[in-house]
């Protein structure tokens, strides 16, 4: 998008804020549930890992177009989403496979045996770790521990576990994604949480900030009241 | 003995598979412990955890009554539970996430009420889509059933939780470095002293960040009260605690055992708990507490699972972590794919870690395939001593977190107790394993 009529050329700021871009890449489905997720933080940055996932979701990965459109929502420049974005290892600025296989390699899988599966794996896809199959089906990864330590060695698809994998299941477990036979456990790569937040406060947010200030008066009652009974003689403590 | 009679606090309902659902949760007297706090003062609740001695069940073991003590002068702004379990062998929180949200989220809750805060953060690490799903799942039916919302089983509280996926990083599990995550920024830890997030935290407001393990803990302290949490266990270390057991054992997994009662060569060896080394192999070394904490060998597998025991023995129980290695493992290869780890998760910020921790893989690297020389081993003991001066134990600290420090325990380990395998690597140009 061009920059509106008047606003000079090489402004800080002219990227900045909501009004400034438009929203041009997301779908009106990925847009609904961004703004939802943004409405559950107090900054609306916060929402920025959130929204990358989202985005994902969408493009299988953290296309230039989304970006730009995640800058417009939290109020940053596209240069700061993708400077952001390049720190975390689950957001691709690059194209990606629909399924991403990450084989873990930490402590506990390399005593299992998970440098040979991770070589038997490039060797059966043809492509280094971090490598894309030619059809686009499949990333392969080699990846930090992933919490799942008494299935050595641990085997992630889009985030998903899978379990303990040998040479000749990993082989079926590729076929498998491949032939789209695990489709209904395994979604495709950027779709990470399917569960949507059905429900909030159920109040009014103001009714929430009375309560709230409610809350710390009372708090600050109850604690002078607890300065009063340390400084009152024995016995004189109430119960609470 | 190797087990103790203790009850299982946290694991109780594991047994079951649906665990992770409302129905379960509330047949096995899921939300009790969240009824009976409020019927108590927010001060009585947190006095009962005070109690119990709970330690933090994140790696540094602060104790969470303490923790909660610093901000009670003050009104807290935000509750952050810590499910970015990342620490390499640890894989207790991942069990917790996904088979028991709701004792999480009850958990929560009564921290929550206890400080007083009305919004909470759940940030779970992102390569948990399963957690993730459980955990959103169960907060909806949490909301549904009236336990979290506005006004809380009619008691006038209110909260809101919102459970914020992580995107990979190791560092995010750093307290200050997942506030920073959370605001949307890139994962660089803060520098502590003086302001810890109980200070300045979240937006700068004042802010709790506790451990899924600890919060999952709370509902039955407020059940059974703090003084019988702290009856179990001994001394500082009370209570029961997870500890995930893996790499070469015949039963990798958690196990939920009184702290200090079971031994290191107990958890490994029980039939009812590791079930002993495959193929009758002898035990060569292990780590106590995830791969930040320096090794032990052999004659240090008797010690009791406590955290000061651990700790006066030079090392430390961390993160609950234990990973076991037998008589046919490299010591060079495995401290070199851990120091791998840490070049890769070094978040940049300070240079003795991120520069450190990429020319001591590279070293490393050289030893086990074959390139390395003599002189070597004490260019690396130099520059471990340059990211943690004196390679004291618990280390110095030249960064801002406690990333950097973590970088020399496993190659220190690995040289002072297999110095003669490092020096046959360099020998004979190669690993003898292979």
């Amino acid at each position: 998008m061009s920059a509106e009529a008047g606003t000079p050329i090489g402004s800080p700021r002219r990227d900045r804020g909501s009004d400034a871009l438009a929203i041009r890449h997301l779908s009106t489905d990925t847009l609904d549930q961004a703004r939802q997720v943004i409405s559950l933080y107090p900054e609306p940055r916060s929402a920025f890992i959130p929204l990358c996932h989202l985005a994902q979701q969408q493009d299988g990965w953290l296309t230039p177009e989304a970006m730009r459109d995640i800058a417009g929502l939290v109020g940053v420049t596209p240069a700061e989403v993708l400077g952001t974005a390049s720190f975390y290892d689950m957001l691709h600025t690059e194209p990606v496979g629909r399924h991403v296989v990450a084989v873990c390699t930490n402590i506990a899988c390399l005593l299992n045996g998970a440098a040979e599966l991770l070589e038997h794996a490039e060797a059966s896809l043809g492509v280094n770790a971090g490598g894309t199959t030619g059809d686009g089906s499949v990333t392969l990864e080699e990846a930090e521990c992933l919490a799942d330590c008494d299935q050595a060695p641990c085997v992630q698809v889009n985030h998903r576990f899978v379990g303990a994998q040998t040479p000749a299941s990993f082989d079926q477990l590729i076929s498998e994604l491949r032939t789209g036979a695990r489709s209904e456990d395994i979604p495709h790569h950027g779709t990470l949480v399917r569960v949507r937040r059905s429900t909030g406060l159920q109040a009014d947010p103001s009714l929430v900030a009375a309560e709230r200030a409610a809350m710390a008066e009372a708090q600050a009652r109850r604690t002078e009241a607890a300065e009063a009974a340390k400084t009152a003689p024995d016995g004189a403590r109430g119960s609470s | 003995m190797a087990v103790t009679e203790a009850p299982k606090i946290i694991t109780g309902r594991l047994g079951y598979p649906d665990s992770h659902t409302l129905e379960r949760s509330l047949a096995t007297g899921g939300y009790d412990g969240l009824r009976r706090a409020l019927t108590m003062t927010p001060e009585a609740v947190a006095h009962e955890v005070d109690t119990a001695s709970l330690l933090g069940r994140g790696g540094a073991g602060f104790p969470a009554g303490r923790k909660w003590a610093m901000l009670r002068k003050n009104p807290v702004t935000y509750l952050v539970v810590n499910g970015d379990e990342s620490e390499p062998a640890t894989f207790k929180d991942h069990l917790l996430i996904e088979r028991d949200p709701h004792q999480l989220i009850e958990g929560v809750l009564i921290a929550a009420f206890a400080l007083q805060v009305t919004q909470v953060f759940i940030f779970v690490r992102g390569e948990f889509a399963l957690g993730l799903e459980r955990v959103q799942a169960a907060l909806n039916d949490a909301y549904a059933y009236g336990a979290v919302g506005a006004d809380i089983f009619g008691s006038g509280f209110s909260v809101d939780i919102v459970v914020h996926p992580g995107a990979g990083a190791y560092i995010c599990g750093e307290e200050t470095a997942l506030l920073e995550s959370l605001e949307g920024k890139r994962g660089f830890p803060r520098i502590k002293p003086p302001f810890f997030p109980a200070a300045i935290g979240l937006y700068g407001e004042p802010t709790v960040v506790n451990n899924v393990e600890t919060m999952s803990n709370l509902p039955w302290i407020v059940l059974n009260g703090g003084a019988a949490f702290a009856a179990l266990g001994e001394g500082r270390s009370t209570g029961t605690r997870l500890f995930a057991l893996a790499g070469h054992v015949n039963h990798p997994g958690v196990f939920e055992l009184e702290m200090v009662k079971t031994t290191f060569h107990d958890l490994i060896h029980a039939p009812v708990l590791g079930g002993g080394i495959p193929h009758g192999r002898a035990l060569k070394a292990f780590i106590p507490g995830g791969v930040s904490a320096p090794w032990f060998g052999p004659d240090q597998v008797d010690l009791p699972l406590g955290q000061d025991e651990v700790g006066a023995a030079g090392s430390m129980l961390g993160s609950g972590s234990v990973v076991v290695m037998d008589d046919h493992t490299c010591p060079v290869r495995a401290s070199w794919r851990i120091t791998k780890f840490f070049a890769r998760e070094s978040c940049g910020q300070c240079t003795p870690c991120r520069e450190g921790s990429g020319w001591l893989e590279r070293i490393m690297a050289r030893i086990e395939t074959g390139y390395g020389r003599e002189q070597d081993l004490d260019l690396l003991l130099d520059a471990c001593d340059n990211i943690a001066p004196g390679l004291s134990w618990p280390p110095q600290q030249t960064t801002i977190c406690v990333l950097g420090p973590s970088i020399p325990s496993s190659i220190v380990s690995a040289i002072e107790m297999f110095r003669d395998e490092f020096l046959v690597h360099i020998k004979d140009e190669g690993c003898p394993y292979e």
